[in-house]
């Protein structure tokens, strides 16, 4: 993209701010993730709790940001590149709010395992989490950079946290089976686990709307993720 | 720093009232001017202007009778004049301004001989009236028409009257110009841009927008030409003329010129003095009327072609 | 050309121009070009850019109009449906009865507003009264004007408000019925409310004719065609679909035109 400035300063300052808020949003959606995985491996009820309260100033967060693209939109009539980044802008906050609306799923998962002893050494999960957790912060280093590639990258990652659900869902299952007595704790385990497998859905799609931005290649809703990864070229030349 | 105060200062601003103050008294001097020779002519020419004065002939070698022979020499004159001037005059125009090259070397020459053609002196037009029209081409065509008699070789109305039309001639060739300059750009733009040719732009678009201007110069040059004298000195005004002129070829009498011979010929000055007053107010009134009507035809034009353009 | 390509060629006239390699000169200095554009018939296309990046003298050149200016020449071809406008024997008359034209400022004949729209059927030939009043109510009609100036067609045109006016001179185009409408900035010196019913007159128009139009509103152009080309410095830069020179246009120069990003 142009590193040149809009004549107007005022709009690129409108525009900048836009930008930095969302990727302060996005840090405190990764605090929510950590924090939440964290309060599950050391069962601290009190971390639980106090990520419950966090999700509070990213819910803000969208509302503000819902605004400011907003008016945006209508006193500057953005084109081109600069539509495609508030309407981006526009999604993105809700996927992100959505992604630590499941960090609160999870703490309130991990608030009900706390009244029954751990069932079983937490590994996969974790490694779940620690995989979102980088897609995020990679989604949001390729947005800041622009980088489609990078963001093509990520989207192949969602199949190995979907593997890795499909794990921990075999495991947990003949926990079940072995006793009814674990069925509770597995159930919340499942859930955990499903929370984290859709963050990384969402997070992908923040990847595909990063592509859009930066190409202005639509690439949602294609058939298999290898076609998407595999559309290299920016703009087809002939029309 | 204290900022300069809104209130009115007591003391007038020198330079503004020092300005009025000039251009005021001017003004005066050129309305004062003008009322005395008003007032001067009304005084004296008023006595003997009567219905008579203006219908019957000069009588008793001037000193008494009235001016109807030179009103309607100089009515002849003039319709012969403009009938003359302006169709050349306009035709020139229209060349110049709309086919001629404007950088073209021919077209810079026939500027310049237009614009020196308004500079010669009146008397030098009589003159060249009197070589070209009267002898040359007077003589010619009494040579090939009239077996060597002379008929038109001499002074005549019709001499007197190409002579004031190549006077007036630099007059409207330039109000003509004026007028078409006028005509804006757009509107010819938007005709060429409906697939007209330049010749219906010019006659459909163009002119009628443009006679305003045009009869303004018309009128102001028939003006100039109901007043000027030395032009028909040598080429067709006559002291006396016991009947009116009824062709080409006849000489005939002018208000302008009578008031030269009431002037300067009379046997009697006193009884003379008066018919001049009368003559010359006449004169003035037809002058003013003439170019009133210039002032009364421009504007209404105006209105009607500026409209209300938002 | 033989008989089955007249006939293919008859059918398919829809009002498309086809520019090749036009180029216009000043003097010795090259104004615009060269360029190369295909314009699709009844539709609307735009063209932006700058000031002085040659979008109005490219439109010049497809009425030939570019002729009033003395000392300008045309290099290249224009075709309108496969009929060269330029060359030897072509008739410049002909091609703007054709190929009509609205300028920015709108410019009525100080006649009547019947005689403003009767104009170009006047200097055509045509003379019949009944003709005339027939064809001079459906071009006011067309331009959406009848209604408003039917009481008072004799009056003067020069007592309607700007925006009437301007939709006098789209009429006064359109009684000549051409088949390409070309618009210079048409709604620069409207108020808002009289832009707005200029361009859903626009959008009607491209029912019937081919519409090109030049405007320095960004947005204008957006709303208003389907296709648009933006010039800079004189040269065409990007040609393409409204929707896409707006969205993810190609070249970086238009990016940074209609973001704003000209510092």
């Amino acid at each position: 993209m142009s590193g040149r400035q809009h004549t107007d300063r005022e709009y690129e300052h409108e525009l900048l701010q836009l930008r930095e808020q969302l990727l302060v949003m996005g840090s405190h959606v990764e605090t929510i993730i950590g924090d939440s995985i964290r309060a599950l491996q050391e069962r601290d009820a009190a971390l639980a709790e106090r990520t419950i309260v966090a999700d509070k100033i990213v819910n803000r967060m969208e509302v503000e940001l819902d605004g400011l693209c907003l008016q945006i939109l209508a006193r500057r009539q953005p084109v081109a590149s600069d539509l495609r980044f508030i309407t981006l802008v526009l999604k993105v906050v809700t996927d992100l709010e959505r992604i630590a609306d499941l960090g609160v799923n999870i703490c309130e998962r991990v608030l009900e395992l706390n009244s029954e002893p751990q069932l079983k050494p937490y590994v996969d999960i974790p490694r779940m989490a620690t995989e979102v957790q980088s897609m995020l912060r990679d989604v949001l280093d390729a947005f800041v950079a622009k980088d489609a590639e990078r963001a093509r990258k990520i989207i192949d990652r969602d199949q190995v946290v979907d593997a890795l659900y499909a794990q921990v869902f075999r495991e947990l299952l003949t926990f079940m089976m072995e006793s009814a007595h674990n069925v509770y704790r597995a159930t919340r385990l499942q859930s955990i686990a499903k929370y984290l497998e859709r963050m990384a859905d969402h997070t992908t799609n923040l990847a595909e709307m990063v592509i859009f931005m930066v190409d202005g290649e639509d690439v949602r809703h294609l058939t298999s993720r290898e076609e998407a990864s595999e559309a290299r070229q920016p703009h087809p030349h002939n029309n | 720093m204290k900022r300069p105060t809104l209130q009115a200062s007591r003391r007038p601003r020198t330079g503004d009232a020092i300005l009025w103050l000039a251009t005021g008294l001017a003004t005066l001097l050129v309305l004062a001017v003008l009322a005395i020779i008003l007032f001067d002519v009304i005084r004296n020419g008023t006595q003997k202007l009567t219905l008579g004065f203006l219908t019957k002939a000069p009588a008793e070698g001037m000193t008494a009778g009235g001016i109807f022979p030179a009103i309607i020499g100089t009515v002849e004159l003039v319709i012969l004049m403009t009938l003359a001037a302006l169709p050349a005059g306009v035709a020139t125009a229209i060349y110049l301004h709309e086919y001629a090259d404007p950088m073209g070397i021919p077209t810079r020459i026939v500027r310049i001989a237009v614009n020196n053609l308004a500079g010669v002196p009146s008397i030098v037009f009589g003159l060249f009236g009197l070589g070209f029209f009267v002898q040359f081409a007077g003589g010619g065509i009494d040579k090939l028409f009239y077996g060597g008699a002379k008929v038109y070789g001499q002074p005549a109305l019709i001499w007197a009257a190409l002579t004031m039309a190549v006077l007036t001639l630099p007059v409207v060739i330039v109000a003509t110009e004026e007028a078409l300059s006028a005509v804006p750009r757009d509107v010819r733009l938007a005709s060429a841009a409906l697939g007209a040719t330049k010749f219906q732009t010019i006659v459909r678009v163009v002119l009628p927008q443009a006679v305003p201007g045009i009869l303004t110069g018309a009128i102001l040059a028939i003006s100039r030409g109901a007043g000027e004298v030395a032009p028909i000195l040598f080429t067709g005004a006559a002291y006396f003329l016991p009947s009116l002129p009824h062709t080409f070829h006849d000489q005939f009498m002018q208000l302008g010129y009578h008031v030269y011979v009431l002037a300067t010929q009379s046997p009697d000055v006193d009884a003379t003095r008066p018919l001049l007053y009368a003559t010359v107010l006449v004169l003035l009134a037809l002058t003013f009327a003439l170019n009133a009507s210039a002032i009364v035809v421009r504007s209404r034009m105006r209105r009607r072609f500026s409209g209300a353009h938002s | 050309m033989n008989m089955q390509v007249a006939q293919e060629t008859a059918e398919a006239a829809t009002g498309s121009l086809s520019v090749g390699k036009l180029a216009v000169f000043y003097g010795d200095k090259k104004a615009m070009g060269p360029v190369d554009m295909e314009i699709p018939g009844r539709k609307v296309t735009a063209l932006i850019g700058p000031s002085g990046c040659g979008k109005s003298t490219f439109l010049r050149s497809l009425n030939r109009m570019n002729e009033m200016i003395t000392g300008c020449r045309v290099e290249g071809d224009v075709k309108l449906d496969a009929e060269p406008i330029y060359g030897p024997g072509v008739d410049a008359v002909a091609v703007r009865r054709r190929i009509g034209m609205v300028f920015q400022k709108s410019n009525p004949f100080p006649k009547s507003i019947y005689e403003n729209v009767a104009y170009g059927l006047r200097i055509g030939g045509v003379n019949d009264r009944s003709e005339l009043s027939g064809r001079v109510e459906q071009a006011l009609e067309h331009a959406a004007l009848w209604d408003e100036v039917k009481d008072r067609l004799h009056e003067s045109a020069l007592g309607l408000s700007g925006g009437q006016q301007q939709r006098l001179c789209i009429a006064r185009a359109l009684a000549v019925e051409p088949e390409v409408i070309l618009m210079d900035e048409p709604a620069s010196a409207l108020d808002p409310i009289a832009t707005a019913r200029i361009e859903e007159l626009i959008h009607e128009l491209a029912r019937d004719y081919t519409v090109v139009i030049v405007t320095h509103n960004m947005q204008q152009a957006a709303r208003v065609s389907h296709h648009t080309a933006f010039f800079y410095m004189g040269d065409l830069i990007e040609f393409d679909r409204t929707d896409v020179i707006f969205t993810k246009p190609r070249q970086q120069k238009t990016e940074d035109y209609i973001t704003g990003r000209f510092g």
